[in-house]
């Protein structure tokens, strides 16, 4: 009995350091970068440590039923077969637990979808195969362009070796400033697209037609990468999408040079509506 | 007992039993036809695979090697078609038209010539899905799930997948209308429903639920098809549709045909793990409630699936809540299995150790399901191989272990030879280890951030995309070890006596000998 609570604890230290270990690391999703994107990892956290003691708990009965019910060692079978104390009880207890697992995660879905107030909105627009983006309002306010990827077709043929941002790298990234609420409108159109940003914790996807937002406001700067999620044809694996999260003086200096240039982009922006 | 037997043979003189080509093609017994079925999907699980090989060897590096992305794109599709409609679906109708009249003590299926119709639909709709790879601009490409505005743009590939999804959904509603007659009708005197076995429990359910949602499927596709060519504007914006609406009516079908794929098994290791535990099953009438409820929660969640095409907040929380309830009639079910194996005399024949197996790895795939019901994860993890490892799991080492637990079972009563059980455990521990190195650490590349359907991916994930491929291949090779081993129990497998299984009390084993006459029951036995 003894040396079995001595091999659970192990068991179990174990695992804890493994997931203390396993942050930012490639086991788990990448390190939060937004508020959002926080809680969504914490409560991923919590739910693996709940799945386990279930698991532990379960497993350990019927491996331990496994080992000592079995012909090979003599036991003869029972014949009991209804137990409605027991189905009543293992009803119950599931119910309890998927309420504490759907209480945090309830108040985060409402924060999720607050995408009042926003310091700057973008509106992303998926095509076959590449991102615009404009920006419609707060800082940098006029600023549009297409953000295609820019890792070389050689390397795709295994021509030259890979970079490290292979297929997670743009031509123009998008720039927004740390600390602001980013509102993000996201259209398509052609097909259906997803904008994901994992670091920021948002993905939506994009409608042709139809308008949908989403928001997120970044802690650090950096560069955060996502990929388009949602199938989109033949290229849907090379249209990254990367956001540039710069301090607010960097942004206002980065504004600035876009907004020099505006002209020029403007008239090379083809608008397709 | 006795009379039953004499009967059996008795008959057999006088019995019209043809051969040759025609018996196949004419036939209306149901052995017959369940025989078929599951040649059929074997043979559709095994194109189905060569897809999955060419999927797994374009991503066992970075960097396009082998299928150029637009090809890719069809692999996957098809891969998913083929696996859900092909192999996995038939394989379960063909242990319904095997074991459901043995278990009810019924002489064959209510609609025997319907039944015929509907085994031989599936050839033709097969036919024209593999086929499309050969047709101007490739197969479908616009993944399982067909979303338009993607799917408007393919080629005839896509008419061609639309109209054997149409002879598909034709085939299973015959199917299942055939399997619900059967059973509400035919069962032996004094058998009710609270005495069936479970496998005949979850069957009557699955029938329910193909009923009610095979149409809709037909009716999505229909849709499709007039976008396409009639100048309909049910899924583009721009003449007033919405694209999202698509999604709605897919995923009506699309979550309880998940469940359509899984009752079935949880009806197979219902029957084989009280016969191995020596014991009977524990809460019957708890296993028949929960089945029934997760068939009716499964009609009120579809929209998990769209968690990130956007919704109200209060619609993601309804079906967060809806999704997350699931787990408990699931639980019940994992719970009555256990206590069924508590205080058993439990032995490990092949089949017990693929239900054993399909209990544990599909627990993990029922913890990864609550994991993505959870709204800020799931639209994280949404459209990543986190889900393709989740849908997986549940899949393959729900769906398929549950299906090869049932080959060994009554592969017996089938033949009338037993298995190699040293072969059964190799196939049963290779593929066990091959499954999870192939998908377990796909969760990991899920978390990590890569998204599914793409040919080719960042570096960061090209170790465990290299771990995957291997646990594919090797996966792939098992099934073909099950192959040799089911052909060398046909052809010189060991004399099978009737009850090969100390547990088993259904009246397959109790009423008739091994191999089942050609004719069974044709005088009801009575159940006490």
């Amino acid at each position: 009995m003894r040396s079995k609570l001595v091999a659970t604890l192990a068991g179990v230290s174990t695992l804890a350091l493994y997931s203390s270990l396993a942050v930012g690391s490639k086991y788990n999703f990448p390190e939060p970068q937004s508020i959002i994107a926080r809680e969504t990892y914490d409560q991923h956290i919590a739910l693996l440590w709940i799945c386990l003691a279930i698991f532990i708990a379960v497993f350990g009965v019927m491996f331990y039923s496994i080992l000592k019910h079995r012909k090979s060692v003599g036991h003869k079978a029972a014949n009991f077969h209804h137990s409605t104390t027991a189905e009543v009880v293992w009803t119950i207890i599931p119910c309890i637990i998927l309420v504490v697992m759907a209480l945090p995660a309830t108040k985060t879905v409402i924060a999720m979808k607050d995408t009042s107030g926003p310091d700057i909105t973008i509106k992303a627009t998926g095509y076959q195969w590449m991102w615009g983006y404009d920006y419609l309002q707060g800082e940098g306010e006029g600023i549009s362009f297409y953000s295609k990827l820019s890792t070389p077709r050689a390397q795709i043929e295994n021509k030259e070796p890979k970079g490290e941002n292979y297929l997670l790298e743009v031509d123009n990234r998008v720039v927004v400033p740390v600390g602001k609420k980013v509102r993000v409108i996201i259209t398509a159109n052609d097909v259906l697209h997803a904008w994901s940003v994992p670091a920021l914790g948002v993905k939506q996807d994009a409608i042709p037609g139809f308008i949908r937002d989403t928001w997120f406001t970044a802690d650090n700067p950096g560069i955060y990468r996502g990929q388009c999620s949602e199938l989109c044809g033949k290229d849907h694996g090379y249209m990254p999408i990367v956001v540039e999260v710069m301090a607010a003086n960097d942004y206002a200096q980065w504004v600035a040079a876009q907004t020099k240039s505006a002209t020029i982009k403007t008239s090379m922006h083809i608008e397709n509506k | 007992m006795a009379a039953v037997h004499g009967d059996a043979h008795g008959h057999e003189h006088d019995d019209h039993h043809p051969s040759g080509i025609m018996r196949w093609v004419k036939t209306t017994n149901h052995k017959d036809i369940g025989t078929m079925y599951l040649w059929f999907s074997f043979t559709m699980f095994m194109v189905g695979g060569f897809l999955a090989m060419g999927i797994r060897a374009e991503l066992y590096q970075p960097g396009i090697q082998i299928l150029e992305p637009e090809l890719f794109n069809q692999f996957t599709t098809l891969h998913g078609l083929i696996m859900v409609f092909g192999a996995i679906m038939p394989a379960f109708v063909g242990f319904a038209n095997w074991q459901v009249p043995m278990m009810i003590g019924a002489p064959d299926m209510a609609f025997a010539r319907m039944n015929n119709w509907s085994f031989w639909l599936l050839p033709v709709a097969a036919t024209m899905l593999v086929g499309s790879f050969f047709v101007p601009g490739g197969a479908a490409a616009g993944g399982w799930t067909f979303y338009p505005p993607l799917s408007a743009q393919g080629g005839i590939g896509v008419d061609l997948m639309i109209f054997s999804v149409h002879i598909l959904g034709a085939s299973s509603i015959m199917g299942s209308i055939n399997i619900i007659t059967t059973i509400l009708n035919m069962r032996a005197p004094g058998m009710t429903l609270m005495k069936m076995p479970m496998f005949v429990w979850t069957w009557l359910i699955t029938a329910y639920l193909l009923v009610l949602v095979m149409p809709v499927l037909a009716g999505v596709v229909t849709m499709l098809l007039t976008d396409r060519h009639f100048g309909t504007s049910f899924f583009n914006a721009a003449g007033g549709g919405d694209p999202v609406l698509f999604q709605h009516i897919f995923w009506f079908f699309g979550h309880p045909e998940v469940y359509i794929m899984i009752l079935p098994a949880f009806g197979i290791v219902s029957e084989i793990i009280p016969t191995f535990s020596r014991k009977p099953l524990f809460g019957y009438s708890s296993m028949v409630y929960a089945t029934a409820s997760i068939a009716i929660l499964s009609c009120v969640v579809w929209a998990h699936h769209m968690f990130t095409a956007g919704m109200p907040a209060v619609g993601q929380l309804f079906f967060m809540y809806a999704t997350m309830l699931i787990a408990v009639p699931t639980a019940v079910k994992v719970f009555n299995w256990t206590a069924t194996m508590w205080r058993g005399s439990m032995t490990f024949e092949t089949p017990m150790l693929f239900s054993i197996g399909f209990i544990f790895l599909f627990v993990i795939g029922g913890f990864s399901g609550v994991i993505c019901a959870i709204v800020p994860i799931d639209i994280q993890v949404q459209d990543t191989y986190y889900v393709i490892a989740h849908f997986h799991y549940v899949l393959v080492s729900g769906a398929l272990f549950a299906l090869f637990a049932g080959v060994y079972y009554w592969i017996p009563k089938w033949t009338g030879h037993m298995y190699s059980e040293t072969l059964g455990k190799w196939h049963f521990w290779l593929s066990m280890f091959f499954f999870n190195m192939t998908f377990f650490v796909q969760h990991f590349l899920g978390l990590a951030g890569m998204p599914r359907r793409i040919p080719d991916y960042n570096l960061q994930f090209a170790d465990f995309n290299m771990i995957s491929s291997l646990g594919a291949f090797g996966f792939g090779l098992t099934q073909l070890l099950f192959l040799y081993l089911v052909i060398d129990c046909i052809r010189k497998g060991e004399k099978a006596p009737q009850m090969p299984w100390d547990g088993a009390t259904t009246l397959e084993w109790t009423h008739l000998p091994s191999p089942a006459p050609y004719h069974t029951f044709e005088t009801p036995p009575v159940i006490k």
